[in-house]
């Protein structure tokens, strides 16, 4: 008994030894290409950099946040780092269930001297008016079409994704009420900058759905990302709504038959936000300040087509690292693809979310 | 006196034997309890107490009263009937409280709490933060005022009055397709929001539909099973079974490649010109799919039963029927199909309260129509973090089930249910 006893105690010691010497961070993101472009552009090289560190990726993808506050709210924080879109960030800074962020501290300067502050683009440190997320990616959710699902012309805009006489074909959409709902008042005809302002009407929340209801029997809605490049691929419909990445990695990687619609793309944000309670805060701060440099953030799109959030990364953005395709192009940041943008107007979102989210699952279960 | 005392029959010990066996007795008693103790434990930990969480999670209510303590005090005796704004003492208990909560950054949480019942709160907080930070001496009603006129409506004070308890009944009521207007009555929501009465009902009968199909389809595959030779029922058994063991994502996804419009089947029909190729049928994202793929799922859990329970019955049982006149058919309905009562009921329980909590199979196929309640719990747990409504959504599930199970307790019988 005695034995059994000192050698349990002997191999605690040495798994709290070895705990100590090689200290885990547990970082969470999406998956799949996501996080191997991660995996590639920061972990690597930030682990070869630090022997003593040891990052364990965890694939909780949109699960994040519940995972998040369950963790919070029990007291243990087993959570390091977590990648989340803006929106769900901003939900996490209200709950106070992440650590404010302060921007020229805690992240790096970009190459020529301009603090992290000026060096993000414009507003996206305070995304919503918090304070606690800190951008790696600029990704859009636009559209893809099948090349080979129209005869004659292709279709070249928003108004087009809504026009079943000129293009006849089901249609994917997101099952949500964000940015189909914007897309659908923009196509009707309303000025972008009034999308918002005519969504706090009930009269503006019927006209996009009035507009909706014009393709509501073509529509196949999915949730997952990886759905719509998987049904342009088996010919299920014709166009849909999908994340550049996605359709990225279907046109180039796969060479499927389809194309991208960027007129009208939603830009959005993804990127860090730490725990509140975290064990690791000093390491995770050491972390953070290499993975969001100017050099960290433009080697991600070496991996996958999502535009970095500093200015100071653009002029860095090179090849695609297997393929040796130019990535310049496929970023939905290029003047050529954003020439008409849709900005989501977050704080607008924060108050009509639930509203919203009623009202469309009403209309779609009709 | 000592005579009685010598007539009591003892062990070899000299312990009198009532003793001696009262003894053993508890000791074995003691014995079983401990065999069954961490059983208990772990359905008191891993069942009990989650659901005694959950079921308090949907009435708790402490967000507003704890982060607003101060405010929830000072309007207590505000009359919200009335057509005035509190006075002077409630908005410096406000502003205290907002500077308080905006330095703990507790602030987000009333403002997202307040923002299920009314849109636009999120941002009045959030704005209200920022701006009452600088305030620091009377006159309070006027600055506050000043931030925002929202302040100024008599209805956000309604709001904050109403939710200042600790419980509250809102969540329910939202899970219901109800709300509590201005004047704190309960009215049906607005008919553009009206969606959960709609889901549940939608539940209940995909559910029940799902469970009489998976019998009709179980039911001969079971009595096959039962009858068939050892050697044949076997193979059958391994066909019954093997998809049963494979994983839940592999069947769903199976389904759509073989349902969708440019899928297996359909490519099948258009070959044999049973459809032309601009005629190719919607057979999943709609109900069908969520029929076809989980009655496909939940067969095993009918059939499994209906199999152990047949397996039990003498063939004698329908070779005598037989033999006092009975017809085949006779035989059968009034002769064999009684014996497995025990094994429909448990086989159709279990299939349908599987269904009515499933939610994968049906976010992945179910597309606009054929989504359940359980989706939309997914939705609030995972997505908008209403964990509230989420749990009141999911108590309302938990006390249809045990209705549903009530009632079959009182017309089949709950002890007629056999699992094997």
């Amino acid at each position: 008994m005695k034995r059994i006893l000192t050698s349990m105690a002997l191999a605690a010691a040495v798994a709290l030894a070895g705990s100590a010497y090689a200290q885990n961070l547990n970082i969470v993101s999406w998956g799949g290409a996501y996080t191997a472009s991660q995996q590639k552009a920061y972990h690597d090289p930030y682990m070869k950099a630090n022997p003593g560190v040891k990052i364990v990726n965890h694939d909780l993808g949109s699960g994040a946040l519940a995972k998040l506050r369950a963790e919070v709210e029990s007291g243990k924080v087993t959570l390091d780092l977590i990648d989340m879109t803006a929106a769900d960030a901003i939900v996490a800074c209200d709950e106070g269930l992440v650590e404010q962020v302060e921007p020229d501290k805690w992240l790096a300067a970009a190459p020529d001297g301009t603090p992290a502050s000026k060096d993000f683009f414009a507003g996206t440190l305070s995304v919503g008016g918090t304070n606690c997320f800190i951008p790696q990616i600029v990704y859009s959710t636009t559209f893809g079409y099948r090349t080979d699902a129209f005869k004659g012309a292709q279709p070249s805009s928003l108004a087009d994704v809504f026009d079943l006489k000129k293009f006849p074909g089901k249609r994917a959409l997101e099952k949500r009420p964000n940015n189909n709902m914007e897309w659908a008042l923009i196509a009707d005809g309303v000025a972008a900058k009034d999308v918002y302002q005519m969504l706090s009407t009930d009269e503006g929340v019927a006209r996009a759905f009035a507009k909706l209801d014009t393709i509501k029997d073509q529509v196949v809605w999915w949730t997952k990302g990886a759905q719509p490049p998987q049904l342009l691929a088996d010919g299920e419909v014709a166009i849909a709504s999908a994340y550049n990445g996605r359709l990225f990695s279907a046109i180039i990687e796969k060479k499927q038959p389809i194309a991208m619609l960027w007129d009208w793309q939603n830009f959005d944000l993804d990127g860090w936000v730490v725990p509140k309670g975290t064990r690791n805060l000093a390491a995770v701060k050491k972390y953070l300040r290499f993975a969001t440099d100017t050099q960290r953030l433009a080697d991600q799109a070496k991996y996958i087509s999502y535009g970095p959030a500093r200015h100071s990364s653009a002029g860095r953005v090179g090849k695609h690292a297997e393929l040796g395709v130019d990535m310049k192009p496929h970023m939905p940041t290029d003047p050529a693809n954003s020439k008409t943008v849709l900005l989501s107007n977050y704080v607008w979102w924060a108050d009509h979310q639930t509203e919203l989210n009623d009202k469309f699952n009403a209309w779609l279960a009709k | 006196m000592s005579k009685t005392m010598d007539e009591v029959m003892r062990t070899a010990d000299g312990v009198p034997l009532k003793v001696s066996l009262h003894k053993a007795l508890v000791r074995s008693r003691i014995r079983a309890l401990l065999l069954v103790l961490p059983l208990l434990a772990f359905l008191l930990v891993a069942f009990l107490l989650p659901i005694g969480y959950m079921l308090f999670r949907s009435i708790d209510n402490r967000i507003v009263p704890s982060i607003f303590p101060r405010t929830a005090v000072a309007i207590q005796d505000w009359n919200p009937a009335g057509n005035w704004l509190p006075g002077e003492a409630a908005f410096e208990a406000l502003v205290r409280d907002i500077q308080q909560a905006f330095k703990d950054r507790t602030l987000g949480r009333v403002g997202r709490r307040l923002n299920y019942e009314k849109p636009g709160m999120s941002s009045l907080f959030r704005k209200s933060g920022r701006r009452a930070a600088r305030i620091t001496g009377p006159p309070y009603k006027e600055q506050v005022l000043r931030i925002d006129k929202r302040w100024g409506d008599v209805n956000t004070w309604r709001l904050i009055h109403r939710e200042s308890g600790a419980l509250t009944g809102a969540y329910f009521l939202a899970a219901v397709d109800l709300t509590l207007n201005d004047r704190a009555e309960i009215v049906r929501q607005p008919e553009a929001r009206r969606i959960y009465r709609t889901l549940f009902s939608r539940t209940l009968w995909m559910s029940g539909l799902i469970t009489v199909l998976c019998l009709l389809l179980g039911y001969p595959v079971a009595y096959l099973l039962a009858t068939l030779p050892l050697r044949y029922s076997n193979l059958l058994m391994i066909l019954v079974l093997l998809p049963f063991w494979t994983s839940l994502l592999v069947r769903t996804t199976s389904w759509i490649a073989l349902l969708q419009t440019e899928g297996v089947l359909n490519d099948l029909m258009v070959f044999v010109g049973l459809i032309t190729d601009d005629g190719r049928l919607q057979l999943i994202h709609n109900k069908f799919g969520t029929f076809v793929a989980m009655v496909h799922i939940l067969l095993p859990f009918m059939i499994l039963p209906l199999y152990s329970v047949m397996k039990t019955i003498s063939p004698a049982l329908t070779r005598a029927a037989r033999s006092l006149g009975a017809t085949p058919f006779t035989a059968f309905v009034r002769v064999y199909m009684p014996n497995t009562y025990s094994g429909v009921g448990a086989g159709c329980i279990m299939v349908f309260i599987l269904s009515i909590g499933y939610y994968i199979t049906p976010a992945l196929v179910g597309g606009r129509t054929g989504t359940f309640i359980s989706n939309f719990i997914a939705l609030h747990v995972g997505q908008t973090l209403n964990w509230g409504l989420a749990a009141a959504l999911g108590s309302l599930l938990l006390v249809l089930v045990l209705a549903l199970y009530l009632l079959y307790d009182k017309i089949v019988g709950i002890d007629n249910m056999k699992l094997g």
